[in-house]
Parts: C-alpha cells; sequence; structure tokens
C-alpha cells in the first residue's frame, strides 16, 4: 500500500474511517431480501408492449418465405417484423479485432435476412400489447425454410467436403494462433517421460436466473433513446446502440439496475436485444423483451467446447521440461460482437503452463464457424480450461514418475522470488505468490492427514480423491485487452464525488453492480480516502447519463480499476474540502484531515468545523469566503493500469470428494482455496466471489453440458435436462495471501474469476486420484457425468 | 381468452380481478399486482425464483394457476417483509452476505422460513437439501446455509 498522500502518523488502515480489509455489507442488499430490487424484468412504462420472436428451427436453413397475415390480425397486435425490415433501422456488425491477426466474421442481422444459421436465430420480431398476445400471434405466423447442410463437427469444420457457412470468407476457419517458445523437441528428447492425452470439454452457459431482458424507449420528440438494459457494460452498449441505429452517443442513455446475474453472459451484443432497440425506434414506443428460459439456452452465449490434445515432458527427477497443446474450438456461426469469439483460444493459449517455470511451450489454436448457438467469453474466459489441460497433465505426469502431485508442483510453480517474470507465452508477472499460496493451502487441508485416511478408507472399499489445480488469472485489463484491437470498450474508469448539502458524500463511477458487491467496495473507499462514515457515501452506478465513461464490469476490473478511480476522487475533493475549510478557518490546509465527517486538526484530531457546516457555507453562503475564492465540491478522477497490460492473481485450489464405483457419482466433500488478489478490500466480498467462482467451476466439471446432436440440434435446452449445481455442494474454505500490484495505490487486483478458474481441474484430477490405483483409463473430458466414471472403470 | 374472476387475499388485502384461465400466478402477482418482489426464472417449476406461500405453504408461482387461487390466501416477500416475520432472516442474510445479485433471494428466504418453522436446528445437509430447489447461481450456497443455520441456532437459543 502506497501512503504517500496520507496525513502524516498515519497508514491508510490506522484512518478512523478506514474501511480497507473490513468485511462492511452492501449497502444494497436490505432491499433485495425485500424483493424492492428493480430489475430489468420488473421495468413497465407507459405504451409500452412487448416482443417476441419466432425462431428458426433448423440449424442451417434459407428462409423462403413469412406469411404474417394471420398473426398481424390477432387483436392486440402491433407489427409483425422481418430481418429485411430491420435492417433499414438496425445495420449489421462483424465481430472482429485487428490484433486478432486474421480473425474473421461475417455481419450479422439483428433478425436474420434470407438465412437462419443457427437454431434458435431470431426470424420474425412480433410486437404486441402483452407478451401472451404476442406468444400467440408468434405461433400464427408461418415460416417456410429450406434445410441447408448444417455444420456440426468442429473436428470435420475445415475439410474440404465440409460446405463453408460463409462462402465469402472462403472457408471455417474464423481464426488461428500458434506459438512456439524454447525448444519444444528438444525438451521432449530429453525428458524421461512424456504424458499425453486429449482433453474434451463441454460446451455450457452461464444460466443466469434472471434471462437477458432490455426495454427499450425511443421518444421521437425529444429524439432520444433510453435503453434499460441487463448488461455488464452500460457505455459499451451506448456506443454500440448508437452506432448501428445512426444516432449520436449522446442522444442515447443505458440505464442498469439490478441485474439477476450476469458472469460474462450479459456483456454481449445479442441479436434479439438489438432487434428490441431498433423496433421501438420504428414504433416510437417503449419495446421490452425478456428471453424465456428456452430462448436464454438457445441463444445466450455458450462457452468452452475445446478439444485439446496435449503433451508434457518431464524428468525423472520431477523437472517439468515441455507443454504442448493443439486446441480446436467451435465458436457457432458468428464471432460474437464486440469482444469477438477468438478471445476464449486466446487465453487458452496464454494461460497453458502459466503457474510453472518452464520456458518450453508449444501451442496451437483453432477456432471454426459451426451452425450452432454462438460461443463467446462467460466468467474467467479460458482459464477452466487452460488450468484443467496445465494441471491434468501435471497430475498424469507425477502418475507417470511416481512423485507427489504436490511435490512436483513445489518443484516447478515460479520460485516466489523470481519477478518480474516473463512466461513462455509473453506473459509478465509483476509478483506472484504460488509457494506460499500452495504451503498455506496445504496446512488448511492437512494434506497429510488427508492421505493417511485416504488409503484407510480405500481397504474398506471408500474411494476418495484429492486433486489440485494451481492457476493464475488474468485480473485490471488494460487497453491491451479490446482497445487495441479497435473495440470501443473503455479499460478506463472514472469516480466523480461531490459533497452534498448536508456533508454526505455521492460517488458515481463507472464500474457497474452486478451482485459481486462493486457499490460496498466503491463506497468503503471513498469513505476511507475521504474521511467520513461509509453510512455517509451513497454510491451510483449503470447510468450513461449521470457516471463517468467506464467500461462496466468484467476480467474482474470493478475494484481494481474502478476502485482505484474512486480511492483518487476521494482524495481529490478531501483536498478541495480542506481548501474550502481553510478558507473559513484561516487555517493552512496541511494542518487539517477530515475525519468522521469532520474537519479536524491533522495533529490533535480537535474538530474545526462539521463537513455539513463546510457545506451550508459553500452552497449557500458563499459570499462569505474570500473574494476570488471558488469552493469546488466535486471532483472526479479516472484511472487505467499503465505499468502492466494485465494485473495477475494467483492462487491454488483443492478438492476432496469420494466416487461410488456401482454408480460412478460423484460426492463432493471438500474444497479449499487460497488465493492472492492483492490487497483485500472487503474479505467478506472476496470470499463470497471465491466460492460463487468455484460452484459455478463445479458446474463445469461434473453437471453442466449443451448437448447438441449431429444436426445442430439443442437436445436439453431447459432447467430441467440442463444441470446445474444445487444447493448440495461442499463448504469451500478460502485462504489468502496477499501480494498488492505497485501499479495503483490501493494495491487490489480482482477476484470475480478465480473460483471458476480453478475447480474443474481440482475435481478432474481429484476424480482421477480416487480412480487411479483401481486401474482406471484417466478421466480427461467434462462434465464428468456417472456415464464418464463408469466408462473410465471399464463398466460401460 | 376467456376471462375468470377470482377473489383472493395477498398480503391481507382482497383482491378481485378478472384474468385469464391461463394465466399464472406469478404473471397476475407481477403483471397485475405489480408485486415484482416474486421473479421468474425458468418458467417451469425447476428454478424456484418465483416461489410464493399459497395458504401459507410455499409453492411455485410458475407452476400456479391465478385461477386455482380463488378464494385463496396468497402472500409474497412484499407482505412478509412488511409483517416484519422473515426481519431475523434478511438480517442474517444481510450481514453474511448470502445473496449476490439478489433475484433468487426472495423465494429462497420464504423456502428457508419454512424449514425454519419447523422450529428445530437442522443439520448443514438438511439445510441444503431443503434449498435445493432453489437455485443460486452467484453464491455457491455456503453463504445462504451459514445464515440459515445462524438464524437456527439464534431462535433455538431466544426460546430455550
Amino acid at each position: 500500500m502506497n501512503d504517500r498522500d496520507l496525513p502524516a502518523g498515519l497508514t491508510t488502515l490506522d484512518r478512523p474511517n478506514s474501511y480497507i480489509g473490513r468485511s462492511v455489507p452492501r449497502p444494497n442488499l436490505e432491499r433485495l431480501t425485500q424483493g424492492r430490487g428493480q430489475y430489468v424484468s420488473d421495468v413497465s412504462l407507459p405504451r409500452m408492449v412487448h416482443a417476441v420472436f419466432v425462431r428458426s428451427p433448423h440449424a442451417h436453413a434459407r428462409i423462403k418465405q413469412i406469411e404474417a397475415g394471420a398473426a398481424k390480425r390477432v387483436p392486440g397486435v402491433i407489427a409483425v417484423v422481418t430481418g429485411a425490415e430491420l435492417v433499414k433501422v438496425c445495420t449489421p456488425w462483424v465481430g472482429v479485432l485487428t490484433h486478432l491477426k486474421g480473425l474473421k466474421s461475417a455481419p450479422q442481422h439483428a433478425i436474420a435476412v434470407e438465412r437462419a444459421c443457427w437454431q434458435g436465430e431470431a426470424v420474425v420480431a412480433v410486437v404486441a400489447r402483452s407478451r401472451a398476445l404476442a406468444e400467440d400471434a408468434a405461433e400464427l405466423t408461418e415460416v417456410a425454410y429450406e434445410e441447408l447442410p448444417a455444420v456440426t463437427d468442429a473436428e470435420t469444420a475445415l475439410d474440404k467436403t465440409t460446405p463453408v457457412i460463409h462462402p465469402d470468407l472462403g472457408d471455417n476457419l474464423t481464426f488461428e494462433r500458434t506459438l512456439d517458445a524454447g525448444d519444444v523437441d528438444k525438451a521432449l528428447k530429453e525428458s524421461d517421460a512424456v504424458v499425453e492425452t486429449t482433453f474434451v470439454f463441454g460446451r455450457h452457459t452461464g444460466v443466469t436466473n434472471e434471462p437477458r431482458a432490455v426495454v427499450a424507449d425511443w421518444n421521437e420528440g425529444a429524439q432520444r433513446l433510453t435503453v434499460h438494459h441487463g448488461t455488464q457494460a452500460p457505455h459499451m452498449m451506448q456506443n454500440i446502440f448508437g452506432k448501428h441505429l445512426g444516432l449520436a452517443e449522446h442522444q442515447v442513455r443505458v440505464i442498469t439496475d439490478d441485474v439477476g446475474g450476469s458472469f460474462g453472459i450479459k456483456v454481449h451484443v445479442y441479436a434479439d436485444e438489438m432487434a428490441t432497440v431498433a423496433l421501438s425506434k420504428l414504433l416510437k414506443r417503449p419495446v421490452k423483451y425478456v428471453a424465456d428460459r428456452i430462448e436464454s439456452f438457445v441463444t445466450d452465449i455458450h462457452a468452452r467446447d475445446h478439444r485439446i490434445k496435449a503433451r508434457l515432458g518431464v524428468t525423472n527427477d520431477g523437472r517439468i521440461t515441455a507443454f504442448e497443446i493443439d486446441d480446436l474450438t467451435g465458436i457457432g456461426p458468428y464471432s460474437v460482437y464486440p469482444r469477438t469469439s477468438g478471445i476464449e483460444a486466446n487465453q487458452i493459449v496464454n494461460l497453458v503452463g502459466g503457474p510453472y517455470a518452464c520456458p518450453n511451450y508449444r501451442a496451437r489454436a483453432r477456432v471454426v464457424f459451426q451452425n450452432k448457438n454462438v460461443m463467446c467469453q462467460y466468467r474467467a474466459v479460458g482459464h477452466p480450461i487452460a488450468t484443467a489441460v496445465t494441471e491434468g497433465l501435471v497430475d498424469l505426469a507425477a502418475a507417470q514418475i511416481g512423485m507427489d502431485p504436490v511435490a512436483l508442483r513445489r518443484k516447478n510453480l515460479i520460485a516466489d522470488d523470481a519477478y518480474p517474470f516473463g512466461s513462455a507465452s509473453g506473459l509478465k508477472f509483476e509478483k506472484l505468490s504460488h509457494h506460499a499460496s500452495l504451503d498455506k493451502l496445504i496446512a488448511m487441508m492437512d494434506y497429510e492427514r488427508l492421505r493417511r485416511e485416504q488409503e484407510t478408507l480405500r481397504a474398506r472399499r471408500i474411494h476418495r480423491g484429492i486433486g489440485f489445480a494451481a492457476f493464475i488469472e488474468v485480473t485490471n485489463p488494460s487497453a491491451a485487452f479490446y482497445g487495441v484491437g479497435g473495440a470501443r470498450i473503455s479499460s478506463q474508469d472514472g469516480a466523480t464525488v461531490r459533497l452534498d448539502a448536508q456533508g454526505a458524500v455521492i460517488c458515481h463511477t463507472g464500474v457497474t453492480e452486478q451482485g459481486q458487491g462493486a457499490e460496498a467496495v466503491i463506497a468503503q473507499v471513498v469513505a476511507t480516502s475521504f474521511g467520513v462514515p461509509i453510512e455517509r457515501v451513497r454510491v451510483i452506478t449503470g447510468d450513461t447519463d449521470n457516471t463517468p465513461y467506464g467500461g462496466g464490469t468484467w476480467a474482474s476490473r470493478a475494484a481494481g480499476i474502478g476502485g482505484e478511480a474512486a480511492w483518487q476522487a476521494g482524495k481529490a475533493l478531501r483536498a478541495n474540502v480542506l481548501a474550502v475549510a481553510a478558507s473559513i478557518l484561516q487555517a493552512e490546509p496541511k494542518a487539517l484531515d477530515i475525519r468522521n465527517a469532520a474537519v479536524v486538526d491533522a495533529d490533535t484530531g480537535r474538530e474545526r468545523i462539521g463537513l455539513d457546516e463546510v457545506a451550508r457555507i459553500a452552497y449557500f453562503r458563499p459570499d462569505t469566503l474570500p473574494p476570488g475564492f471558488q469552493a469546488e465540491l466535486m471532483a472526479t478522477r479516472h484511472y487505467v493500469p499503465r505499468a502492466w497490460p494485465f494485473a495477475f492473481t494467483n492462487g491454488i485450489q483443492a478438492s476432496h470428494l469420494e466416487v461410488d464405483l456401482d454408480t460412478g457419482f460423484v460426492t463432493l466433500l471438500d474444497h479449499w482455496v487460497v488465493e492472492d488478489c492483492g490487497t483485500v478490500i472487503n474479505p467478506q466480498l472476496v470470499d463470497e466471489q471465491i466460492r460463487g467462482g468455484v460452484v459455478q467451476g463445479i458446474g463445469a466439471a461434473l453437471f453442466e453440458h449443451c448437448l447438441y446432436d449431429a444436426q445442430g440440434q439443442l437436445l436439453n435446452g431447459n432447467m430441467a435436462d440442463y444441470l446445474v449445481p444445487m444447493a448440495e455442494m461442499p463448504d469451500i474454505q478460502v485462504g489468502h495471501v496477499v501480494t498488492p500490484t505497485a501499479d495503483s495505490e490501493l494495491g487490489a487486483k480482482g477476484a470475480g474469476e478465480a473460483g471458476t478458474a480453478g475447480a474443474p481441474g481440482a475435481v478432474m484430477n481429484a476424480v482421477n486420484d480416487a480412480l487411479r490405483p483401481l486401474g482406471a483409463r484417466p478421466i480427461t473430458q467434462m462434465p464428468i457425468t456417472p456415464g464418464v466414471v463408469l466408462a473410465s472403470l471399464g463398466k460401460v | 381468452m376467456s376471462a375468470h374472476e377470482i377473489t383472493l387475499t395477498v398480503n391481507g388485502e382482497e383482491v378481485r380481478e378478472a384474468v385469464d384461465a391461463r394465466t399464472t400466478l406469478v404473471d397476475f402477482l407481477r403483471d397485475t399486482l405489480g408485486l415484482t418482489g416474486s421473479h421468474v426464472g425458468c418458467e417451469h417449476g425447476v428454478c424456484g425464483t418465483c416461489s410464493v406461500r399459497l395458504d401459507g405453504v410455499v409453492v411455485r408461482g410458475c407452476l400456479t394457476l391465478a385461477v386455482q387461487c380463488d378464494g385463496h390466501k396468497v402472500e409474497t416477500i412484499e407482505g412478509a417483509s412488511d409483517s416484519g416475520a422473515l426481519a431475523d432472516l434478511q438480517e442474517t442474510f444481510r450481514t453474511r452476505n448470502a445473496l449476490q445479485c439478489g433475484y433468487c433471494t426472495p423465494a429462497m428466504l420464504l423456502t428457508a422460513a419454512e424449514l425454519l418453522a419447523r422450529g428445530d436446528v437442522p443439520s448443514r445437509a438438511a439445510i441444503r437439501e431443503y434449498l435445493s430447489g432453489n437455485y443460486c447461481r452467484c453464491t455457491g450456497y455456503h453463504a445462504i446455509v451459514d445464515a440459515v443455520e445462524a438464524v437456527a441456532r439464534a431462535r433455538a437459543g431466544a426460546t430455550s
């Protein structure tokens, strides 16, 4: 922590109103526990109508004819609109970034024009006075299709005999990246053992409890568009709504109140949401669209559908010599706008082998088009896959050379005193704590006792496993993530703080609240840096008319970037208020401080004047201030990381579980996490981010899977057939090592994705640890269903 | 669609409305009465976010039709909050951060309250089993179980 602007004798943690490192409850929870939230699905406006969509039942089909006459005649139906009609209001988009060289995609429309490219793509919009009426009319809309060959298997998507989904692009290759660092061939040749396998990760999705929702309100008289939108990135959406509807950004206001779960699902441009906004412009009245659960499964972005062939070399004394991967992923028919669908594979290439000091690494990743729902960035983008591949290989190697998996990790994890460190893939680590984290984890879980217990229970035919997963996590991205590729996605964020007329502090921030606790963290930071009890800070988020320009919430950036901006803004306002107080008191500003909502003598802490009185004089009796002195009771600061393109956090997880050899069921017993997110602003919120993230990772490991057939039909697109973790999860113990980043004064790095990054690998390794003595074939696919377990045992 | 006139008590107030036979209870509460504290998650009875009390028993608002509630008593999170009956649970959920996005929370609270109304201190496993029909995608459930357990203990301590 940098204390350079703090009063002498006080560190940040000593300040009377320091909330850094304290588990302060979130200010918005009473509202939510009483059902007084304001989610977009709750929004209702005068003259509002409801949109529903007729969607393609085919994975790939030409739209021959749309017969909407009967639908239009239903009383209460306002409009039935096709893609060809809507393109006059909303231009198509192409999801590419220039820094992902060679990445290509085709124009995507708000509603399909001439052709539908996945099962679930919207083909016709029906707008009516109620959703039920609109659904009635949708059923009367007849669409004649000519089915086209569907490209569904990523393995054959690049074959010469496979149809090209977008003929203008020449082939079905979206993006390819290769990397070759060190000398992999030589390293493998000199290894005592090379383990080699293929990992298969099941496509899954976010399943936010509140489906995607948007209420668009084009006001023809004001020539302004207001969009109530359940999004993570209001300013990004403001830009995109304006760009594709032909409006200046200042004509567009995006309001984001409560959001019922995001996890990366709600940070993308969705065709049906663009269509809803365009329909409002077309019809000159508010239009609401809320996805139903079936629509969510076929249109919310999917993620993680990767097949990775992987190799690792190791010497008999446990030195890892090389990693090699070949990744293939199918991302649907379009690269998603504007973040693209190349990032997940790119991250996997970046992150494989990341915790280890191994200079030899070769990777290839190919991203291909297919006629399935689109894939894009979901919580911990690429990390769960890279971690599971890396840690799966490490455990296979440990078994191969007969070494304890902890000992093998200890021998190869980047040393805690080796920083700054450059990884084989080119990542730059400021400072990580792999060994301190591992040591802490081993102590927390009482590893030796668990191993003894495992042996004892095995004799009683109880088969338990222990699995580890060390990980790194990208946080606090600079413009290197999206901005340099041409996307108007802000990496900087701003905070404005002002003193109200009674001496309370209002903070407007560009980061958004998705339930992770950003409002609490911002309030803690401002209360601390300005000097008031947290009850006197009110945080305003999610409104492009009323917050500084910012990126919103993604890549675990809210605390690290938004928090630092708020920290600096609070300090700036303190200086401004002290200047006013000094002029009232005829004192030197440096001799004063703000503590507990009063201006005090910095040395003695004696109260000189209350903030309410400072505000009263500045706002209502400025005539009593010295001539030429102008009080400035509002201050804005912005922040973006500059010294490092990304912050990296690190940590390690362990899973303890039991496998039933007869049924294949896995029972999770314990889960431990030690992670290092730098400065911990609110320990409770960090722990709950970790726990929630772990359970989403467990979902990937054991349950969640979007099952498609060979024709591109999603077979389990409902909540009864698509399994998510239910309450029967293990307790999750969380520990911390604290290595702040020196790039900011706060030193916070971010914690939103660490849990999800490590959990799948830890669970997979634990299952294999349980089954290994039985001679089972190592499991390298997810989700690990009972059928997968029984197959590995040779029972089915 | 033919409309049916129904009379029911919602949060202690008598309500008389005409509803379509197909209108679900949760849509009726949200769209007709403006009680948006009950949420819609899956509309096929799996996720539990629409849970409300019907004659004191927690039911799925998406699997119950409004016409079925004619002559019955419905209580939603708004009514249960205003009565103060959930105050200790709500406060413990707040201090334990047993909610993140809050979308599942009203239903989770009603379900937890039903479990706690039995009067004993359930085991963590029993709490998890009772709540397993209410999906939470944010918390991983640990904090929710902590909060429910803490309230059970506090209530037991207060009565013993």
